[in-house]
């Protein structure tokens, strides 16, 4: 019971950390039709930058989250005006190919600059463990789960309430009918990607300091794929539901069959997956398209 | 001309290409004048759709453009300027078939609307504004739009424009496959939007009927220009309009189709 109480913990802390990546996802999916390749990227740049403040010009962590950040919505923003702006109106496999493209440049120029070694952060959180009931948790897992949840809140909130939110679901829905509105395709898009690229450097930050970072953090992008289809890719309810559910069927399925099917862990997301797609094939949260009768 | 008061917005001599080698309006010329209802008539394909959207802007998002010619509103060029400025200066175009955003609700799509506004604190009093007009919409506030009929979409829509508080509409057949009560109410409403806060319309219309109801001045387009334009009284009495448009002979009779062959011949503004 305490093994599974502590891959269940474990679990949901991954998990709030995949729903806040996928969101990221669902964001450029639901704005601009676009599954964007080079997410696991974006958090390795968050990452990078927050570790090597905090390591070569030792930045206080909080400093360097923000500084991360900010540096993360400035590379989102450019990303949208040098690469993507020039793809609007193409069509949509080719901007996909696009941000594949993308992701192998991020990664090779992330490589030139901080090699292939993993890097561990400087202990931020506390190293001892809290007793929650009978299970051990690690302080820094309480925080990721927090900081996670606080943002995922914040974002829903944004998108519910405010007026870039709405204007963002509006484009989303129907382009033209949103730029017949004054709403700035291009100001939209930027946001969008902007962040797009905040959202994934924030889950980099959290799961570096708890794996340590190198470039096959990027690959999270890949696992966070499957939380986001799960979920529906154009929901965002949806990418919160998934991450939960793929983060703690990861780690239980890693926890228990991995010492008989080696590898199990990395394989689980893409099975359940592909349960799921069979009986819902818009996803768990997805629009269906509305046919009015 | 008897055109009264003020031009707000004046297209001389417009001509607009697609995709580079489609040429559909061919020295497009048009007055409408501050506080007026003009309306815009003319058979599929003339090219009234288009001369909206190289009004509004929207023509680039479909690889159109004004390749000759100006469109002036309010003394100001706007020729090619980008969709969402023209917004800013007062144009907002209620685009044909309705295209609310059906995912999201009511109220969400009319804030959308407002997206331009500056003045925030005054979106709450133009929200009741748009919900006495359109009585309807008020308990579908919280509801999806996509699931609305097609009368509570073109509600929606024409609200939504509302909310942006324009100096000039311009709408694209409004009567789109509604009941023809419900096109009667909706005109109504469009000519107390006119009335009561001042917005001048351009309206492009397959109606004519309605569209000359409540229109204080009409043109008639074939063909990329202007073929007829005049007060709505003259148009009506004008019998080629009479017999192309509203379905009249000169008694007053319906038509009979055996006449149509004699269609082109008889049209005598060519």
């Amino acid at each position: 019971m305490e093994f599974f109480l502590q891959l269940l913990v474990g679990g949901i802390v991954v998990g709030a950390i995949y729903a806040m990546v996928a969101m990221g996802f669902v964001l450029i999916y639901k704005a601009t039709d676009v599954i964007n390749f080079s997410q696991g990227e974006l958090l390795l740049v968050g990452a990078y930058i927050s570790l090597s403040l905090m390591v070569q010009f030792q930045v206080p962590f909080l400093l360097s989250v923000i500084l991360a950040v900010i540096c993360s919505f400035l590379v989102g923003l450019l990303l949208e005006r040098l690469v993507l702006r020039s793809f609007i109106n193409e069509p949509v496999i080719s901007v996909i190919m696009v941000t594949l493209g993308l992701s192998s440049a991020l990664r090779g120029l992330m490589q030139v600059i901080w090699s292939t070694d993993t890097r561990v952060f400087p202990t931020v959180f506390s190293q001892a463990p809290v007793k929650l009931g009978t299970v051990l948790v690690s302080q820094v897992y309480l925080w990721s789960l927090g900081i996670s949840l606080l943002l995922l809140v914040i974002f829903a909130l944004f998108f519910r309430y405010s007026l870039l939110g709405v204007a963002m679901r509006a484009t989303a829905d129907d382009q033209q009918a949103a730029l017949s509105m004054g709403i700035s395709v291009k100001l939209i898009f930027a946001a969008t990607w902007a962040i797009a690229a905040v959202v994934s450097a924030i889950g980099g930050i959290l799961l570096g300091n708890i794996n340590g970072v190198n470039p096959s953090l990027g690959y999270i992008g890949l696992t966070v794929l499957p939380v986001a289809i799960l979920g529906g890719l154009d929901s965002i309810p949806g990418a919160i539901i998934g991450g939960f559910t793929i983060g703690v069927l990861e780690n239980l399925a890693g926890g228990y069959l991995d010492p008989f099917l080696p590898g199990v862990k990395q394989v689980a997301p893409f099975v359940i997956l592909v349960l799921v797609l069979m009986v819902k094939p818009y996803g768990l949260f997805g629009k269906p398209i509305i046919e009015r009768v | 001309m008897l055109i009264r008061g003020m031009t707000v917005l004046e297209l001389t001599n417009v001509e607009v290409i697609y995709d580079k080698v489609i040429l559909v309006l061919k020295g497009m010329s048009l007055k409408v004048p501050e506080g007026q209802i003009v309306a815009l008539l003319g058979n599929n394909g003339a090219g009234k759709s288009t001369t909206l959207k190289a009004i509004s802007g929207l023509l680039k998002a479909e690889d159109g453009e004004v390749t000759d010619g100006e469109i002036i509103f309010c003394g100001k060029p706007i020729t090619n300027r980008d969709a969402d400025k023209i917004v800013r200066d007062g144009i907002f175009q209620v685009m044909e078939g309705r295209h609310v955003f059906e995912h999201l609700t009511v109220e969400d799509n009319l804030l959308a609307g407002s997206f331009t506004r500056k003045d925030r604190h005054h979106v709450r009093r133009d929200l009741d504004m748009v919900y006495e007009y359109f009585p309807r919409l008020v308990r579908l506030r919280n509801r999806i739009a996509g699931y609305l009929s097609g009368g509570e979409q073109q509600m929606l829509a024409i609200g939504r424009a509302l909310m942006a508080r324009p100096k000039l509409m311009l709408l694209d057949e409004p009567s789109l496959g509604l009941a023809p009560l419900l096109v009667r109410e909706i005109f109504q409403i469009i000519k107390r939007i006119n009335e009561e806060e001042k917005t001048t319309i351009l309206l492009v219309e397959q109606n004519a009927h309605m569209a000359l109801s409540i229109a204080h001045f009409g043109y008639i387009m074939e063909n990329g220009k202007i073929v007829l334009e005049g007060e709505v009284e003259k148009l009506r009495d004008n019998e080629d309009v009479q017999e192309f448009f509203l379905g009249l002979t000169d008694v007053g009779k319906r038509k009979s189709y055996r006449d149509v062959k004699h269609y082109k011949r008889r049209k005598r503004w060519l």
